[in-house]
């Protein structure tokens, strides 16, 4: 074989480049980020679990609602009252953007663009 | 099997029908499930939102003001010193107002008036009709409703709106603001980003809370805001008793915001 070698040479350091990064994370365990959660609530405007896997679809409806059909009220699984609004419902249970939705969305590499317009608790600075 | 024509003649119109009743059949088990929202019961509502500007009370641009530093204020509206301004409600003169009604010998108290402009609300809105994506729309009860969330920044409507009512941001709003400001914006309500077109909501989320326009509440009874469907409003009243006029009406958009002259 011509060049055998270095081609064998040249393929070892390619596996070894591709499979760096498996090495890199071995025996490294997901770790479910910290999350900063509401001092003085104890639920959500729904189940837990809801909320985990599904808080994209129900701001997607609740803006539908208020702005298009008009109706700013939400009616969750328990008969309870909420105003449909991300700045004035949301924010003010989970006052802390930055330890709460930021700190699970860059775990998770979601970015949502609401707050270019939206304003976060913190305030803009 | 022995198949005939007969047979599946028989078969074809049971299935037809079978897949006639098949959706009202499931939508029935499914308990016809309605969204869980409901309308806030203190909340303001109408057949059709209109406004009644009192020109012989309002109108110097000083006397504007307060109304519009409040509602830019409420809604985080920038100042911007050049023609990329965002105006939601702002100060016009007699020819910028009623450009069809200009005649050369006209009282000067009236031309020499400034009058405050904003929003239509029209019953026939163009922006409505050329927006091609449905981000500005008509509420049931005659608001030119925006959804931001929906605004490709195409500007049609912008074309279209004979009153100039709509404004672009052409850079971020949020640059704008000095930093005292950023620090004093209204946390209930979002500011708007770079790439979408804005203008005056008749305060629909006030409105949804029970509350009146924020510009009516300044305007010391300059202002009237009711229903034109309701013969008994206090819209309806004041136009029996005064003279009032629309702006641009061959542009037949049919204006909701009428101005006592
Ligand atoms: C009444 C206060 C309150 C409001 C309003 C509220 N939350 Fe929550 N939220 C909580 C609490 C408390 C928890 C923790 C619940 C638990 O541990 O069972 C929580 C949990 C969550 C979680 C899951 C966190 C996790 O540990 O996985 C998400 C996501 C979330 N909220 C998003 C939202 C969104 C989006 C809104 C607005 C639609 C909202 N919340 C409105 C109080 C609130
Ligand atoms: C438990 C972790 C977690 C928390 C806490 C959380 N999010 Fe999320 N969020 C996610 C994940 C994961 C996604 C992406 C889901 C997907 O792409 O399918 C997401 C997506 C979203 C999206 C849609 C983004 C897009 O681009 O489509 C919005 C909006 C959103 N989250 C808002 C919030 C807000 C507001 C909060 C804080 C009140 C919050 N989230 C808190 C995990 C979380
Ligand atoms: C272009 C600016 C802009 C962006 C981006 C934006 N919003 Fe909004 N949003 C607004 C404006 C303006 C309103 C109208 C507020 C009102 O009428 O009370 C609004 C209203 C809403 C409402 C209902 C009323 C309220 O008070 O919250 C929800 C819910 C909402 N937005 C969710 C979102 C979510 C989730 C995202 C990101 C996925 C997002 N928005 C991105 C501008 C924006």
């Amino acid at each position: 074989m011509h060049y055998g070698g270095k081609i064998i040479i040249g393929l070892i350091i390619f596996i070894g480049l591709l499979l760096s990064p498996f090495a890199f994370n071995m025996g490294k365990a997901y770790k479910q980020p910290k999350l900063k959660l509401p001092a003085k609530e104890k639920k959500c405007v729904e189940s837990l679990e809801f909320m985990r896997t599904k808080h994209m679809q129900l701001l997607d409806e609740w803006r539908d609602w208020a702005l298009r059909d008009g109706k700013r009220v939400y009616v969750n699984h328990e008969g309870k009252e909420f105003e449909i609004s991300l700045q004035n419902t949301c924010m003010d249970c989970h006052k802390n953007k930055a330890d709460f939705c930021d700190k699970c969305h860059n775990d998770a590499g979601v970015s949502p663009y609401c707050w270019d317009c939206h304003i976060q608790p913190e305030g803009l600075k | 099997m022995k198949q005939n024509r007969r047979k599946f003649i028989k078969f074809a119109g049971a299935a037809a029908a079978a897949l006639c009743v098949a959706p009202n059949v499931a939508k029935a088990a499914s308990g016809g499930h309605a969204a869980p929202i409901m309308t806030n019961p203190k909340g303001l509502s109408a057949k059709r939102w209109a406004m009644v500007i009192d020109t012989t009370k309002l109108n110097t641009v000083e006397a504007l003001q307060p109304l519009i530093d409040v509602c830019h204020k409420i809604h985080n509206v920038p100042n911007i010193d050049s023609n990329q301004d965002v105006k939601w409600l702002w100060p016009g003169s007699y020819e910028e107002t009623f450009t069809e009604q200009l005649n050369p010998h006209l009282d000067d108290a009236v031309k020499g008036r400034a009058y405050a402009l904003l929003c239509n609300h029209c019953d026939n809105p163009p922006c409505v009709r050329v927006c091609p994506t449905k981000a500005t729309f008509k509420r049931p009860d005659g608001i030119v409703a925006m959804d931001y969330h929906r605004c490709i920044g195409c500007r049609y409507c912008m074309a279209g709106c004979p009153y100039g009512s709509r404004s672009f941001n052409f850079s971020e709003p949020r640059e704008h603001f000095t930093e005292a400001e950023l620090k004093e914006l209204d946390p209930k309500f979002p500011t708007r980003m770079r790439g979408v077109v804005e203008k005056c909501n008749f305060c629909v989320e006030r409105l949804a809370k029970g509350e009146r326009p924020a510009c009516v509440e300044a305007s010391k009874g300059a202002m009237y805001f009711g229903d034109l469907s309701d013969p008994e409003s206090e819209v309806r009243q004041v136009l029996r008793e005064r003279f009032t006029l629309r702006r641009k009406p061959t542009a037949g958009t049919e204006p909701s915001v009428y101005y006592i002259i």
